[in-house]
């Protein structure tokens, strides 16, 4: 018994240099970020004037920001129109084809810099013009995947016995759809939302390969703010809080709806 | 009935296939055209090795070499590491206390959920206000890798530590063993398929990374392949050049990864049988 002890003492000391690694090089590097929200450009004293900057609009902070939010929104519900429909027929005639499903996958895997750079070479050969369209199409094309994949992975799960049942209580195609089907995969919708909607509205080189520079996201707005000529880290910091908390926003969301999808599946 | 079922799935079928192609058209057309020697998806000079050709002796050829070598410098030193670390962390977090395990693992999960540049840059402020403890460049590089690997090398061997019977340690124990020795022949063949996934993971993003490697590279020189292609492509339309160092990526990137793919598919059906 003693030696059991002694030796599971051993076991935890294994976690310990990576928990000092994710305190120091995850943690402090975030908690820095927001005493930078805090201070002056030069570091010597406190201020609240980098957030009175961004949230009054002073250097068009917000307007980015809110630009970013509808054309993140846009490439959403068209990844998720695009893609449901995809995920869906992939689990109804294809659940056993996993090589399929990984076709619909693997694009995300190549560096979206190259696909973005050669969807930007078509459209130049093609005489599109770039701007607005070209960016959508860009966007919806880089994160159409992140948007199959967590969708197919709830769908592919759904036991069939309840659409089995729903169909042997009398309902009709469409009513099992809305009433069983789109319910029950809720959870995978609301984290393949997640998964496009984060990357897209802080995502930066996208836009601006696509749109020649026209079109400016939050992403490419941080980029700038911490880039070495314009140098003002204080309100870059502010605006990387502000995509923090949009992200534990989303992500407490995604908990909340996989619990609620535990208790059911549990019960 | 079998009528209409088989109109619908070829109306399904039809659909997957156009949205497949959407997805795989840019891919092909650079492919192909990069047979045509020149950038303007024609074949007016026939079909032709060119671009191929432009690899060795274009202005950009050296540029691309230097960047290949630390994008696999860095890529292998960074999976490598984040293997090492995740593998052995994954076993020590497995063993810690309820309370603990719950705040390590949620913190392992912020690299993960968060946005790719808000990391980026809160490693180049913070690598900047320890300057005199990480020297620009390739230090700097490796851990902002290993900070952003890790935590996925930790969520491929932790499921499989769960399913692991505790007895079997336990036994390995009764029998003799002392717990390095267990260690090392019991729990590490045991979870070792989750340390080869995770360590193809780590690989995979850290050659794909390009956010945090812009952030955090600095001005020693150092530039990988995603970095030196943003740099050079971004601004000038796409030369021949480019579309053979795209087509060989393509075919390379995706022989590599059906084939971790197909491969693990393969050991979780046998695990399954089993």
């Amino acid at each position: 018994m003693k030696k059991k002890i002694s030796f599971r003492f051993h076991r935890r000391a294994f976690a310990y240099p990576y928990m000092i690694f994710l305190l120091l090089f995850v943690v402090v590097p975030l908690v820095i970020i927001l005493v930078n929200a805090f201070l002056t450009d030069d570091g010597q004293h406190l201020t609240f004037a980098h957030f009175v900057e961004f949230f009054s609009n002073a250097g068009g902070g917000l307007t980015v920001l809110g630009n970013s939010l509808i054309i993140g929104a846009v490439t959403t519900l068209i990844c998720l129109v695009i893609g449901y429909p995809c995920a869906y027929l992939l689990a109804k005639y294809h659940a056993g084809s996993k090589v399929l499903v990984l076709l619909f996958i693997l694009p995300m895997w190549v560096n979206f810099l190259i696909r973005t750079l050669s969807t930007k070479a078509i459209f130049m050969a093609l005489d599109v013009k770039l701007g607005m369209g070209t960016v959508l199409f860009g966007m919806v094309y880089n994160y159409l995947p992140y948007m199959i994949l967590p969708l197919h992975t709830t769908l592919v799960s759904i036991d069939h016995s309840y659409i089995e049942a729903a169909e042997d209580l009398g309902a009709d195609k469409l009513t099992v759809f809305l009433k069983t089907v789109l319910p029950l995969s809720l959870s995978g919708i609301i984290s393949g939302i997640t998964m496009t909607f984060i990357p897209a509205i802080s995502t930066f080189a996208i836009s601006e390969i696509l749109s020649s520079s026209k079109i400016f996201l939050f992403g490419d707005a941080i980029n700038m703010h911490f880039s070495k000529t314009t140098n003002s880290f204080g309100v870059g910091s502010v605006m990387s809080l502000v995509m923090l908390v949009l992200v534990i926003v989303a992500n407490v969301i995604v908990n909340i709806t996989n619990k609620d999808e535990e208790v059911k599946s549990s019960l | 009935m079998k009528r209409k079922n088989l109109i619908s799935r070829i109306c399904a079928d039809g659909y997957l296939g156009l949205v497949l192609a959407l997805l795989y058209l840019p891919i092909l057309l650079i492919i192909i055209f990069s047979f045509s020697g020149n950038s303007y998806f024609s074949f007016k000079d026939g079909f032709n090795f060119d671009s191929y050709a432009s690899l060795f002796d274009s202005e950009q050829s050296a540029g691309l070499l230097n960047a290949l070598k630390w994008t696999a410098i860095l890529a292998v030193s960074a999976s490598v590491i984040s293997t090492i670390l995740g593998a052995f962390s994954t076993i020590g977090i497995y063993a810690l206390g309820r309370r603990w395990k719950k705040i390590t693992l949620t913190i392992n999960q912020l690299p993960m959920i968060n946005s790719e540049i808000v990391m980026a840059v809160s490693l180049m402020v913070f690598f900047a206000a320890f300057s005199f403890i990480f020297p620009q460049g390739l230090t700097r590089l490796i851990i902002s890798h290993v900070a952003f690997c890790t935590p996925y090398v930790v969520l491929s061997i932790l499921p499989r530590l769960q399913r692991m019977d505790p007895n079997m340690y336990e036994a390995a124990l009764d029998l003799g063993a002392n717990p390095f020795t267990a260690m090392l022949k019991v729990v590490f063949p045991y979870i070792m398929p989750g340390i080869v996934s995770g360590f193809a993971m780590a690989f995979t993003l850290s050659l794909d990374d390009f956010i945090i490697t812009q952030f955090n590279k600095g001005d020693t020189g150092i530039e990988t392949l995603s970095t030196y292609i943003y740099e050079d492509a971004r601004v000038k339309s796409l030369e021949p050049f480019w579309f053979a160092v795209f087509s060989i990526f393509f075919v390379v990137m995706f022989t590599l990864l059906l084939i971790v793919n197909i491969k693990r598919n393969n050991t979780t059906a046998k695990e399954a049988k089993r």
